[in-house]
C-alpha cells in the first residue's frame, strides 16, 4: 500500500503540465474541468487514499470512482505520476487501439469504473460501499462527482439511499466549479443551495476551498468527521484553474489550446507554482 | 415460475454465499423467505431502479452473484444504461430478473405489459437472454444464473403457470424438446408454451415443439438439425415481432444458410406483437388474442 510518498503541490503541478499537453497534442477537450478537480485528486493520491500500485486491485484498497469521466486527463496525469503505469503510456491517449479513452476506462490500471455516462459511478459506489459495511471491510469508498452531473436524477437516488443506510465509509467529493456543459450551473439548473441540500438529505457536509491543499487535506483526513453519516465535499473550484485565459471560460469545456495558447498556458502553470 | 424462482435462489444462496438479491420495494408475498433467510445478503432498495442497478454493479465488484427483482420494465427498460455500461460493459455478475413478462400482468394496462424486454436486452453484449416457459425451466435457469459469473436477463411470468415438462434437465442454452413431429415445428419461449403445446395436442397436429428457455447465446446446433429436418418454422413469443424470439430465430437461420450450414431456407411463420400497444385492460390471455398470438 502507497501513502504520503508524494509531495501534493509537485503532483499537481506534473498533472497540470500533462493535462494541458495531453489536450494540446491530441486536441482533446474538458481542460477546464481537469484543472478544477486536479487539485483534490494530487492531495487524495499523495496523502489520503491507500493504493497499491503493484496490484491496482488489492483488496485492502481505498475504492475511488470518477463519475465526471470526461475529465479523464486529470486522473490519467495522476495515476501515471504515481506510478500506475508508465508516463509514455499516456501517448497513446485517444489514439487508435488505446485504452486510454476520452472518458475513464476501467481498462487502465487504477481507474475503478469506466464512466462518460453522468450519474453512474455513485450508485456503483453505493454498492461497493455496502459491500464494505457487510464485509466489515477497513477500506473507503470516494466518488467525485461534478457540479452539472447533479442534474441527474439518479444520484438523487444514491443520495437518498447513501444516507438512509448510513454510509459513513463513502464520501462524495463535488467539484463544484460552477460551469457546465452549456452555461453557468445557476442558469442551467441552479443547485443552491446546495449544503444545505446534502444536509437535508443526511450528510455530513463539508465546504472547502479545492485548490487549498492543506484545507483539503485537513477535511479528507477524517480528523473533523463528527457523525456516522456519509459525507459530501464540495470543493468550491475554479475552472480552468492556475490558467488565466482559461478560468471560468465555458469555451474551455469544449476546446484545445492552439501552439501559442498552449504555450502560454504551460508558462501560467510555471509561474504560478 | 415468480415461486419456482424464489423458491430456487433460497436452495442456491443456502450453500453459495455470494449470492444478494436487491428489490426496489416490490415482492410482496414473494421474496420474503429469502429476506428472512440472508438478511446480510438482502436490500430493499427503494423504488429507484437505476441506482438498484448501480448498486448491484457495485456489489458485483466486490464478489457479489446479484439478483435484483422488480416487475416488468421497471428493472430493465428504466434503467437500460445503468444495465449496458454499469453491468454489460463491466462484465459483472448481476442477473436482472423481471417478473410479469408479456401480457401477465395484463389488467393492470400498458406500463405493466412487457412486451419490448427481449428485443431490447439481446442487443447488448455480455448478457444472456432468458425466458422459460414453465416452472420447471424457472427453476432450471434460475439454478444456471447462480452458476454464472456474467450478465444475465430472467423473465418470469407470474405465479401459478401450468407446468409443461414431466421433468427436466437443462442442458446449457439447448433448446428443450416437448414434440416430435413432421413437417412443421413451432418454437416457443416464455410462458405461451402451454399454449402452443396445448394447441398442437388438443388439435392433433402432427407438429414438433421446441421450448427455448435462452434466447442468446442462441442454440444455433439444434436449430441446424432441425432446419435440416423440418422444412415449416413457427415462431411464437408474447413480445413485440420486432427485435424479438422469433427475430433472433431468423438471424440464426440465416446464418445457418449463408454459411452452407443448411441447403434451404426454411419457411418461417413469426407469432408475435405485430408492432402495437393494448391500451385497454384484459386478462392475459384475452391480450393474447387480441395482439393476435395465436396459430
Amino acid at each position: 500500500m502507497t501513502q504520503n510518498k508524494f509531495n501534493s503541490t509537485e503532483l499537481s503541478l506534473n498533472a497540470k503540465l500533462q493535462i494541458l499537453t495531453l489536450a494540446y497534442e491530441n486536441k482533446a477537450s474538458h481542460i477546464g474541468g481537469a484543472l478544477s478537480i486536479v487539485d483534490v485528486l494530487a492531495v487524495l493520491y499523495s496523502s489520503v487514499l491507500n493504493y497499491n500500485i503493484a496490484d491496482s486491485k488489492d483488496e485492502k484498497r481505498d475504492r475511488l470512482f470518477y463519475s465526471k469521466g470526461h475529465c479523464c486527463t486529470a486522473l490519467y496525469a495522476i495515476l501515471a505520476e504515481v506510478g500506475f503505469y508508465e508516463k509514455t503510456a499516456l501517448d497513446g491517449f485517444t489514439k487508435d487501439g488505446s485504452y486510454f479513452t476520452s472518458h475513464v476506462n476501467s481498462k487502465v490500471p487504477g481507474i475503478e469504473l469506466s464512466t462518460g455516462s453522468l450519474g453512474h459511478a455513485l450508485s456503483v459506489a453505493c454498492g461497493v460501499a455496502i459491500a464494505g459495511k457487510r464485509k466489515n471491510a477497513d477500506w473507503k469508498t470516494y466518488c467525485i462527482l461534478s457540479d452539472g452531473e447533479l442534474n441527474e436524477g439518479s444520484n438523487w437516488e444514491a443520495i437518498l439511499f447513501a444516507a438512509h443506510h448510513n454510509l459513513d465509509n463513502l464520501t462524495v467529493i463535488i467539484d463544484f466549479n460552477k460551469i457546465q456543459s452549456f452555461g453557468r450551473v445557476e442558469e442551467v439548473i441552479k443547485l443552491e443551495p446546495l449544503a444545505a441540500k446534502f444536509e437535508s438529505f443526511g450528510f455530513e457536509v463539508f465546504e472547502i476551498d479545492g485548490h487549498n491543499h492543506s484545507e483539503i487535506f485537513e477535511t479528507l483526513s477524517g480528523k473533523k468527521y463528527t457523525t456516522q453519516k456519509p459525507k459530501v465535499i464540495i470543493a468550491n473550484t475554479v475552472k480552468g484553474k492556475g490558467v488565466l485565459f482559461m478560468e471560468n471560460k465555458l469555451a474551455w469545456h469544449y476546446k484545445s489550446p492552439s501552439e501559442a495558447e498552449y504555450n502560454e498556458a504551460i508558462n501560467f502553470i510555471k509561474s504560478n507554482n | 415460475m415468480r415461486t419456482a424462482f424464489i423458491k430456487q435462489l433460497v436452495e442456491e444462496a443456502e450453500h453459495n454465499e455470494s449470492i444478494f438479491l436487491l428489490v426496489g420495494d416490490l415482492g410482496f408475498s414473494v421474496v420474503e423467505p429469502f429476506a428472512e433467510k440472508f438478511p446480510d445478503r438482502f436490500l430493499n432498495v427503494g423504488i429507484a431502479e437505476q441506482n438498484m442497478t448501480g448498486i448491484a454493479a457495485g456489489l458485483a465488484k466486490e464478489g457479489y452473484n446479484v439478483f435484483t427483482y422488480s416487475i416488468g420494465n421497471f428493472p430493465t427498460l428504466r434503467c437500460l444504461e445503468q444495465i449496458r455500461y454499469d453491468v454489460c460493459y463491466h462484465n459483472l455478475s448481476v442477473k436482472i430478473v423481471a417478473v410479469g413478462g408479456g401480457y401477465s400482468y395484463g389488467p393492470l394496462g400498458a406500463s405493466h405489459h412487457t412486451t419490448e424486454d427481449i428485443g431490447t436486452l439481446r442487443t447488448i453484449p455480455n448478457i444472456t437472454v432468458c425466458s422459460p416457459g414453465d416452472p420447471l425451466e424457472a427453476k432450471a435457469i434460475t439454478t444456471m444464473l447462480c452458476n454464472s459469473s456474467s450478465p444475465g436477463y430472467l423473465r418470469l411470468g407470474k405465479a401459478g403457470e401450468t407446468i409443461v415438462h414431466n421433468e427436466l434437465s437443462l442442458d446449457s442454452n439447448k433448446m428443450i424438446p416437448v414434440i416430435e413431429g413432421k413437417e412443421t415445428v413451432v418454437l416457443a419461449t416464455g410462458g405461451i408454451l402451454a399454449y402452443a403445446k396445448n394447441y398442437i395436442t388438443q388439435n392433433n397436429l402432427d407438429w414438433g415443439l421446441y421450448s427455448v428457455p435462452i434466447i442468446k447465446p442462441f442454440d444455433e446446433t439444434t436449430l441446424e438439425t432441425l432446419a435440416n429436418k423440418y422444412p415449416n418454422f413457427i415462431t411464437i413469443e408474447e413480445h413485440q415481432l420486432s427485435s424479438g424470439f422469433g427475430s433472433a430465430v431468423l438471424e440464426s437461420i440465416n446464418n445457418l444458410y449463408f454459411n452452407k450450414k443448411i441447403k434451404t431456407f426454411p419457411n418461417l411463420r413469426r407469432i408475435g406483437i405485430p408492432d402495437i400497444f393494448i391500451d385497454y385492460a384484459g386478462s392475459q390471455d384475452f391480450l393474447r388474442n387480441e395482439a393476435g398470438l395465436r396459430f
